[in-house]
């Protein structure tokens, strides 16, 4: 493997809370690792679980999905959905043999701009510590290149 | 094809059960009339033929081969090669072919463990010296060789090009011959073909559409395997706590498992436009659950899902019990967290 390894975390960060949190923290200079690619999602309940293992099978080493505070949800209980769902999936993620500190749920509100950079030096030093994933390669063992499953076309009553 | 040859059929299975014949053969009288039109090219389960004989043909010299089986082994891979150039149009029959199938499971497992279950640890086995297969032996007479059986279970498209997509396991028999029909319109009556890539001979809607169980809130604060309760007969059953795939799965079959009390299996895959039914399932048996409100503590709140999660046994091999290989991750990283990428 090569020697400069750098994780690559994709970050979902929601509107309200974690997304203003990381532009506090831009704001605010805060020097932090510059491992995680940010997208901003409208909540962490929008999150779906095909996003995460997107982001694993194309070249993610860990995947971040930062949303509000419980109990501080813009929408009220979209960050509960959002762990109803992530807990079920790490449960999953570990049969198929991802380690638990590759996908991470955390919260950060939008004036915890610090907080939010020191999740993400944890959690780029976390990777650093597991190694590159490369999924596509070292477990699917395809090095030809993924192709995205083209969606079929659908055929009116056969 | 000359004008008064007849076009030719073939059906050929890989790694699967041998359902999907069956359910060919459940079109009943109906397969007097495939057999009218249609000459039967090769099909090994019911009548004699040998690879050679279709190395002998001309490239696509069969009109339609059904191919039934996802690819476990090299000879597989080779067969899927030979018959897609020897055929015009391939369809990926049955769910194995689609999407890997019960087969394609062993993905979350590794080649090694499959053959130290099958041939070592296996409480019935007897084999002391722990032999397992090998590729080439060398024996008195000569050197003996048999398909590489592969780490990694392929669906079929992920070997060579595939014309349709005919899912289930096995795919229902009016399906079947549904789509029969549309391919014999299209060869005799010059009626049009659908797209290639379409999966026929099912529906655009989830299974739950042609579900008569009654559906309300559902709102579910454990599971329940389907040992541990007698669902009542006219209630959704994923709001008795049984897990239905339903609703990420693709109708076609008439909600035949649901309507005498089992759960979708899923097998008719992913509903249009989902990529990775396993992913969309787990999203939605997440929205069930009801443990948990914004008004709770965060330890609390953690305790609560983590209950209800542990309810659900074994989420992968559930939520992909029929489309491992053809999923977003295809397969467990072996040697990951717990060494063998089974559940910890």
């Amino acid at each position: 493997m090569s020697e400069t390894y750098e994780p690559v975390i994709v970050g979902f960060l929601c509107n309200w809370c974690s997304y203003r949190a990381a532009d506090l923290a831009g704001t605010a200079r805060i020097k932090y690792a510059p491992n995680m690619r940010a997208i901003r999602v409208m909540c962490s309940g929008r999150v779906d679980p095909q996003f995460v293992m997107k982001a694993l099978r194309e070249g993610a080493d860990g995947v971040m999905i930062a949303g509000c505070h419980p109990g501080e949800c813009h929408y009220v209980n979209g960050n509960i959905k959002a762990m109803r769902r992530f807990y079920l999936l790490r449960k999953m993620l570990t049969q198929l043999g991802v380690e638990e500190e590759r996908v991470q749920l955390i919260w950060a509100s939008a004036s915890e701009g610090i907080l939010l950079a020191e999740k993400v030096d944890q959690m780029t030093e976390a990777l650093r510590a597991l190694g590159p994933l490369n999924w596509d390669e070292k477990v699917v063992n395809r090095s030809n290149g993924y192709k995205a499953a083209e969606v079929a076309p659908v055929l009116e009553e056969a | 094809m000359t004008k008064n040859e007849k076009p030719k059929l073939a059906m050929y299975w890989s790694s699967s059960c041998g359902g999907c014949e069956v359910s060919v053969l459940n079109i009943h009288e109906k397969i007097l009339t495939v057999d009218e039109v249609f000459d039967i090219a090769f099909f090994p389960c019911i009548a004699d033929f040998k690879t050679k004989d279709v190395e002998a043909y001309p490239d696509g010299h069969i009109t339609v081969c059904l191919w039934n089986g996802a690819i476990r082994n090299s000879e597989n891979e080779e067969m899927a090669h030979l018959l897609r150039k020897k055929s015009t149009f391939m369809v990926a029959f049955g769910s194995c072919a689609y999407e890997g199938c019960i087969p394609a499971l062993s993905n979350l497992t590794s080649k090694e463990a499959t053959f130290n279950t099958v041939y070592k640890d296996n409480p019935t086995i007897d084999n002391p010296e722990g032999i397992i297969p090998l590729t080439s032996v060398q024996v008195p007479e000569g050197e003996l060789t048999i398909p590489e059986f592969y780490n990694t279970v392929k669906s079929l498209d992920q070997v060579v090009d595939v014309d349709y997509y005919l899912p289930g396991c096995p795919p229902e028999p009016e399906q079947i011959w549904a789509v029969l029909q549309v391919i014999v319109g299209a060869l005799l009556e010059g009626a049009p073909l659908p797209p290639k890539g379409s999966i026929v001979g099912a529906s655009n809607v989830a299974v739950c559409e042609g579900c008569e169980r009654e559906k309300s809130e559902k709102a579910i604060d454990r599971f329940y395997r389907p040992y541990e309760i007698v669902p009542e007969p006219d209630v959704c059953l994923l709001e008795q706590g049984l897990v239905c795939m339903g609703l990420a799965t693709r109708g076609g079959c008439g909600a035949l498992c649901p309507s005498v009390g089992i759960g979708c299996r899923g097998c008719y895959g992913p509903m249009p436009g989902v990529e990775d039914q396993g992913a969309k399932m787990l999203s939605a048996i997440a929205s069930v659950i009801s443990a948990g409100h914004e008004s709770m503590e965060e330890a609390e709140l953690e305790e609560r899902i983590q209950t209800v999660v542990d309810t659900i046994a074994d989420p992968a091999g559930t939520f992909y019990r029929f489309s491992m290989a053809h999923s977003l991750l295809q397969r467990a990283k072996v040697n990951g967290s717990n060494g063998k990428g089974e559940a910890a």
